[in-house]
This record gives structure tokens, sequence and C-alpha cells, in this order.
């Protein structure tokens, strides 16, 4: 039981760092800010959630795993808000430019 | 009263959750003493800028459901985002589109807003009002929100609706 | 096998440093070191089961809280060069 854990935990631990290498990529790869940010919320959601859980089941059932448990809770409800204050910012600043929009996108604004 | 006192107990079971400390009373009472005043703060803060009440939902088999799903959702969407990263042509396709919530609180449409921004490849950009623009990295991410699965369940989550 | 995670972490670390040096505006800085934050967090819970201690969880959670208000915070200083009331600006529904 112990190894299935212990494999279970390399496999999260790797997923996460996995996702966080191509959220890393696609902060480089993107081309304007208003996608970059969609590669910023891969780390924030699937990398870390992975790499937590990975630690979690290294930890076991201990107070670590519950201050863990706290760590992810707390990023998965701050990372939306401090992006949704990122992007209106960024749009209500007359300066920043406007996010390219694909052409024939449903009900777009120009 | 009622408020204010679940708020203590939050507090206190928060701070015996972080502190690990169970068997030191003079500790322990430094930590009551410390929710005390976050309550006090708490009471203060609530007179000059006050909150929706905030138990508006219905505690049921929808929200128990909901938080399973939008995991779902989250984990299926960040491998879209992650295949469309690697793909050396970069298909995205991006497009900002305005959506009606159906949600009737002010909470119900804050869940709706946080979790199409908790998805990878949507991002809400403004929520005022009634209505919702977001921002989405592919064609695909904007017409399944215009499809309104998301939309539905949320509004499911509020007391009242079917 | 921590220490790979770590590598990992600290690689990402450099891609998100990059954009905040390259970044173009000023919105593409803060971003890269929002989550630059978020994956400092990361490591110090990694580095905390690397050498088995962990008191390292409560700095890691400590770090996120204030990585998230910091970005707040610079939010509002460019948003109203002013960490406090924006007194200057008419008041406008739903800022921030």
């Amino acid at each position: 039981m112990a190894w299935l854990i212990d494999g279970l935990s390399w496999l999260a631990l790797l997923g996460g760092v996995f996702f966080m290498i191509v959220g890393g990529v696609g902060l480089l790869r993107m081309p304007d800010f208003y996608t970059r940010l969609h590669a910023a919320s891969i780390t924030d959601t699937l990398g870390a959630g992975l790499i937590l859980l990975g630690l979690m089941l290294q930890g076991g059932w201990t107070l670590v795993s519950a201050k863990l448990l706290l760590i992810l809770l707390f990023l998965w409800f701050t990372s939306p808000t401090a992006t949704h204050a990122l992007v209106k910012a960024a749009l209500s600043d007359p300066e920043n430019p406007r996010p390219l929009l694909h052409e024939d996108a449903p009900s777009s604004k120009s | 009263m009622l408020h204010a006192l679940s708020l203590w107990l939050f507090c206190l079971g928060l701070w015996l959750l972080l502190s690990g400390l169970f068997d030191n009373p003079l500790l322990l009472s430094f930590g009551a003493l410390s929710c005390t005043l976050v309550v006090f703060v708490a009471w203060r803060v609530e007179q000059v800028d006050p909150e929706e009440q905030p138990l508006r939902l219905r505690f049921g088999p929808q929200l128990i459901l909901y938080w399973p799903w939008l995991l779902r959702q989250v984990v299926l969407a960040n491998i879209d985002v992650a295949r469309r990263i690697l793909d050396p042509k970069l298909p995205i396709s991006p497009a900002l589109i305005q959506l009606k919530p159906s949600q009737r609180s002010e909470l119900g449409r804050v869940i709706y807003a946080n979790s199409i921004t908790l998805t990878p490849g949507t991002v809400t950009t403004s929520l005022s009002g009634d209505s919702l623009e977001v921002h989405a990295l592919t064609r695909e991410g904007a017409d399944a929100l215009l499809a309104g699965g998301m939309d539905r369940r949320v509004a499911g989550l509020e007391r009242g609706n079917p | 096998m921590f220490a790979a995670a770590a590598f990992g972490i600290l690689a990402c670390m450099v891609l998100a440093m990059a954009r905040a040096l390259l970044g173009p505006t000023v919105y593409d800085r803060i971003m890269a070191v929002n989550a630059f934050g978020t994956k400092t967090v990361l490591i110090i819970a990694v580095l905390g089961f690397m050498s088995g201690r962990p008191d390292f969880m409560d700095i890691a959670l400590v770090y996120a809280l204030i990585n998230f208000i910091g970005t707040i915070a610079v939010l509002k200083f460019i948003r109203y060069g002013d960490m406090g009331w924006p007194r200057n600006v008419p008041d406008e529904p739903g800022d921030l």
C-alpha cells in the first residue's frame, strides 16, 4: 500500500511540474497580454494543485497535510480574484493595447 | 450575534489547526484573545462597509455536486489549453463575448464569474449589474460558455431556483 | 525526487522571470511577478519536505497571503497613484 501512495505522489509531482513548465512556456509564447493570462492560470490551477496533492500524499493524515490543503484552497480562491483585478485594470487603462481578437469570433466587440 | 459567534468559532478552529498547540493553557488563552480581537475588527469593518448576508445558498446535493463538476471542467480545460500551447502552430482564436447571467443574487453571480476565471481559457473581464464580459482564448471555449451549462448549474445553487 | 520537482519549479520560475523582464506593458510584468510568487509558495513547500522541516508550510501559507495582497496593492497603486482611498478620481461603481 505504501509503494502505491508513493508512486501516486511522484506521479502527481511530475504532472504538476509538467503543467507548470507548459504554463511558463505559454507565458513566453502567447502573442498578447490577455492570452498570456490564460497560460498563467494553468500554473495557478492544475500546476499548483498537482504539486500540493503530491506533497499531501507524502505527508499522510497529519497537520502538515491540513496546512497544504489550506494553501491549495487559498490559492484557488485568490487566483481568480487577482486575475480579474489584473485584467480589469489593464482594460480600463487607455494606454494599454486592446486585446487581439480573432476576426470571426462570436458576437465580439470591436 | 450568531454571526459573530460563528466567526469566532471559525477563527478559533483555524488558530488551532495552524498552531497545532492543544495543551498549553496560556497560549490557548492568547489564541482565544486574538480571535476576539479579529471578531471586534470585523464588526467595526462591517459598520463601514456592510456585506450581503452570506448564507443565501441552498445547502443540498447541488452544492456537493458542483465542486467535483467544476474540478473536472478545470482539469479538462487545463489539458486543452496545454495542448494548444505545445502545438507549434499555436491554434488560438481569442474572443471577447457578453454573457447574461441568470443568477439573481450577487453571491451567485460572483461564484459564476470566479468559476469562469478559475477555468483556464476563459477570464471574466467585467461584472457589472446583470451583464458579464468574458475574454476567451479559443472560440470553442466561448461557444461552450454561450451554451450556458455552467450558468444553469450555478443558478441551481441558489435558494428557490429549480 | 523532491530535488527533481524543485528543479522543475526553478526552471518555470526562470520562464516567468523572463516574461517579467521582457513584458512590454506594466501589466505583463505584474502578471509574471504574481505567477513567480505562486511558484515561490510551491518551492517553499517542496523545500520544507526536502529538508524535513514541516514549519516551512507556515511560511508558504503566509507567502501566499502576501503575494495576493501585494498584487492587489500594486494594481491599486498603478491605477490611482495612491495606496489610500482614491481621492482625486471620481467614483466609479465596481472598481477593483
